[in-house]
């Protein structure tokens, strides 16, 4: 392998192991903030004892979220320093404003948070972990308007061999960012959800602290159907913008061929990458894929032949990843509705064989989400800046394919270190379940009988 | 012009920020096996990091992005020359932050044992790598049109290596009088005996640095140019003197803010020599990489300082205000982490 076949690999280890703690982090700092205000307004200690349990479990995840994105900040200039130098005035701001302005927020009053149970009052405190939460979800948009500025470049001009910024505006209200920010943290809260619903499912299977999970169960239902059902819709308008920007990775994210006038949407496709057609169209909706793309169902869409060759993106990657995400994407608000009902029932514990399918169910956001990011990135292909620079010419010069190598190796090493550890931590943390009612510390401060 | 000087004098303290914060992190996490005698102790020095070394680290990424913002070429050539430096910082960072993290969350001596290794290792690696790398820098890299002429071997030069062993000697003292000031009783006696002791090592290493300094590196040429520059390296005497003076008397929180003093000067010193080159080049002076020939555009910069102006005080009070909610000593063995 070349140094940029190794370079986009270690990219992608590294950015898909950082995404399985970012949306975690997203969704449940929001929830776990949420808990500690609802314990301040009610003064119900089940709410305290519930943020604490899930603030522990938020930590571990939040620890690993941290490091491995500080590798994200040094591989642009490590493995892609002509791209660094290229777009640099332009995609540095963004990197940059992140960590001024959300993730000093998210750092600071993390540690408050976690060290000030007895050094500020409970609303200071709850005051911390909501900075926390909306710092998080601010870091996550700068990251998305950079990266909604890679798949959609505005705002710029090429000049002096590189892109300049010429109207910060235009890139701070690129509407591909932002779709693409609220897409990516909703699928977070999703995951959220599915997290908090999972690992009380296996607590309530097993009938222990049946109050407290129950609970903990009800608020992720709720969370969990109002994401996903936002998160469609979401999706749905990001998908019309890829349409309208991306032709090329729209055709090959419905493996679309031949250029169409009120193009059809067919349930079951199964492309033929070799002979440019696809080998099996069947379930056909009439009109409906000009509708999605379009808003309008005589739209014409263009079909894949039209782009050279050479700046196409991998079709089945681009293709497979999109319908798995779709399908899981309308499962969970399924789901999420079933979970909502049955637990607004109060029929939990009497339907195992569903707290059974919400344990299992229980990766399947985490899966959606990588799949997702694959959509985006490989469908972006040949392109690192869509129809402005090419991946090929972006990666460091200096830098060997043997460092690339050794690199490559370490960060597998230890991230699979790591994965390990974490999963021990947080199933043995999920496992133990909530402190009891004695020993919680804050009780006190509220006044409220344990 | 006047933006590239702003962001250039922006981009020293960041640095400077940074390594007089995290800089006591890693002197802790570099002492905790040594004067931490029992796992009380042992969690004690973590509490006394514990709420602020996340904030603390931050300063390094900013400092990272802003160089990506404001001087786009350097941090491109800089990052890919020294692609595995770099790769070792990573790897020591992730280390610390997951021993922090993950130590006090689950039982067993092994257990324990494994991540104080790793705290160590990850507190000690990223002060010798940064010290290594801010003395090339200072010194230049061998580098031309045809780009970079080194390799990992190349940056462990003797004044390389020289400036890495003053960071940790730096970040000794300065974590030694962090965790004096915040213990009790046996470990705050421990750590201010570690700070006496650690500075005598210290001030022949400064010294032999400031004259090594004179013919490894260019950095004196300004100073000769503009004499009142003196100031900077004269306080960091100053400040480091004034170090030993108090912490013997047992005053470890004004030792503490003199080793700050020490720490931003020392910085100072090294940034106010490089001007006006970010990275200079020893073998080649007009391959360069100067505030002026590798930084952003001034529409880019404007917006930047604009960012800067409006968040970087608010982030300054915010961290003070978290500081002085834990301003007090740290109570012993308790379990938050």
């Amino acid at each position: 392998m070349d140094a940029v076949a190794l370079s986009r690999l270690q990219f992608a280890v590294t950015s898909m192991f950082h995404f399985i703690f970012v949306p975690l982090t997203l969704g449940l700092s929001i929830m776990v903030a949420w808990m500690e205000s609802r314990h301040l307004r009610t003064g119900d200690v089940l709410y305290l004892r519930m943020a604490k349990f899930w603030g522990k479990l938020f930590l571990i995840n939040f620890a690993l979220g941290i490091v491995t994105g500080i590798t994200m900040e040094f591989q642009f200039g490590m493995n892609w320093a002509e791209y660094s130098k290229y777009v640099g005035d332009v995609f540095g701001a963004p990197l940059a404003i992140e960590a001024t302005v959300a993730f000093f927020l998210e750092s600071t009053f993390i540690g408050l948070w976690v060290f000030g149970w007895e050094k500020v009052s409970p609303k200071v405190h709850a005051l911390s972990i909501w900075l926390v939460a909306i710092a998080t979800n601010l870091s996550a948009l700068w990251i998305l308007l950079a990266n909604g500025w890679m798949q959609h470049p505005v705002g710029y001009v090429l000049r002096n061999n590189r892109a300049e910024m010429v109207d910060f505006t235009a890139v701070l209200t690129n509407p591909y960012g932002w779709l693409k920010f609220l897409h990516t943290t909703l699928s977070g809260y999703v995951v959220a959800a599915f997290f908090v619903m999972g690992i009380s499912a296996w607590h309530l299977l097993r009938k222990s602290r049946t109050g407290f999970f129950k609970r903990s169960f009800r608020m992720a239902a709720w969370f969990g159907l109002a994401s996903s059902l936002l998160l469609f819709i979401v999706g749905d308008f990001h998908a019309a913008e890829v349409a309208k920007t991306q032709p090329a990775k729209f055709a090959a994210m419905e493996s679309v061929w031949q250029t169409e006038k009120g193009a059809p949407y067919n349930l079951v496709v199964i492309p033929d990458v070799a002979k440019e057609r696809n080998a099996v169209k069947a379930l056909r909706v009439p009109g409906m894929l000009s509708f999605l793309a379009y808003h309008d169902p005589d739209a014409t869409i263009k079909g894949l032949t039209e782009f050279p060759k050479d700046l196409r993106p991998p079709v089945l990657a681009t293709f497979l990843s999109f319908r798995a995400m779709i399908i899981l994407g309308l499962f969970f608000i399924v789901l999420s509705f079933a979970a909502v009902i049955i637990s607004k029932k109060d029929r939990l514990e009497a339907s195992p064989r569903f707290l059974k399918l919400m344990l299992f169910a229980l990766p399947l956001p985490y899966i959606a989400g990588q799949l997702g990011w694959v959509v985006a990135e490989v469908g972006r292909q040949p392109w690192i800046v869509y129809d402005v620079l090419k991946t090929s010419d972006a990666v460091s010069r200096t830098v060997s394919p043997m460092q690339v190598w050794v690199s490559l190796i370490g960060f597998t090493l230890i991230y699979g270190l790591l994965a390990v550890v974490d999963i021990y931590l947080l199933a043995k943390t999920a496992r133990k379940g909530p402190e009891p009612e004695l020993s919680v510390v804050g009780a006190v401060q509220t006044g409220q009988e344990v | 012009m006047i933006f590239q000087v702003i962001w250039f004098i922006l981009w020293g303290v960041l640095w400077a920020v940074f390594f007089m914060l995290d800089g006591f992190d890693f002197g802790a996490g570099m002492l905790h096996g040594f004067i931490a005698k029992n796992e009380a102790e042992k969690r004690t020095v973590l509490n006394i990091i514990g709420p602020v070394w996340n904030g603390n680290e931050v300063w390094l990424i900013t400092a990272g992005g802003a160089t990506f913002a404001a001087f786009p070429t350097t941090y491109a050539l800089m990052f890919s020359y020294l692609y595995t430096a770099l790769l070792l910082l990573l790897f020591s960072l992730i280390l610390r932050g997951v021993a922090i993290e993950f130590r006090g969350k689950a039982e067993g001596a092994g257990w324990r044992k494994g991540w104080d290794v790793a705290f160590f290792l990850g507190s000690f690696l990223p002060a010798l790598l940064l010290g290594v790398a801010f003395g090339n820098i200072f010194a230049g890299l061998p580098m031309d049109a045809e780009g970079y002429h080194g390799s990992l071997l190349t940056l462990l030069n003797p004044y390389g290596l020289l400036t890495g062993i003053l960071f940790v000697l730096l970040f000794l003292v300065h974590g030694a009088l962090w965790v004096a000031l915040k213990g009790t009783g046996d470990l705050e006696m421990r750590a201010g005996k570690a700070a006496n002791g650690i500075w005598y090592i210290l001030l022949p290493v400064a010294a032999v640095f400031l004259v090594y300094t004179a013919f490894a590196t260019k950095l004196y040429a300004n100073y000769m140019k503009a004499p009142a520059l003196l100031a900077l390296p004269a306080i960091a005497v100053f400040s480091l003197l004034a170090v030993k003076f108090l912490s013997f008397k047992g005053a470890y929180l004004k030792a503490f803010f003199a080793s700050c003093a020490t720490i931003v000067m020392v910085t100072f010193t090294g940034v106010a020599g490089l001007y006006p080159n970010l990275i200079p080049s020893n073998i080649s002076p007009a391959h360069s990489l100067t505030i002026f020939n590798s930084s952003s555009s001034v529409y880019t910069l404007r917006i930047m300082t604009a960012v800067a102006v409006v968040f970087v005080p608010i982030v300054i009070l915010y961290q003070i205000w978290v500081y002085r909610v834990f301003r007090h000593k740290e109570a012993a063995g308790k379990e938050t982490y």
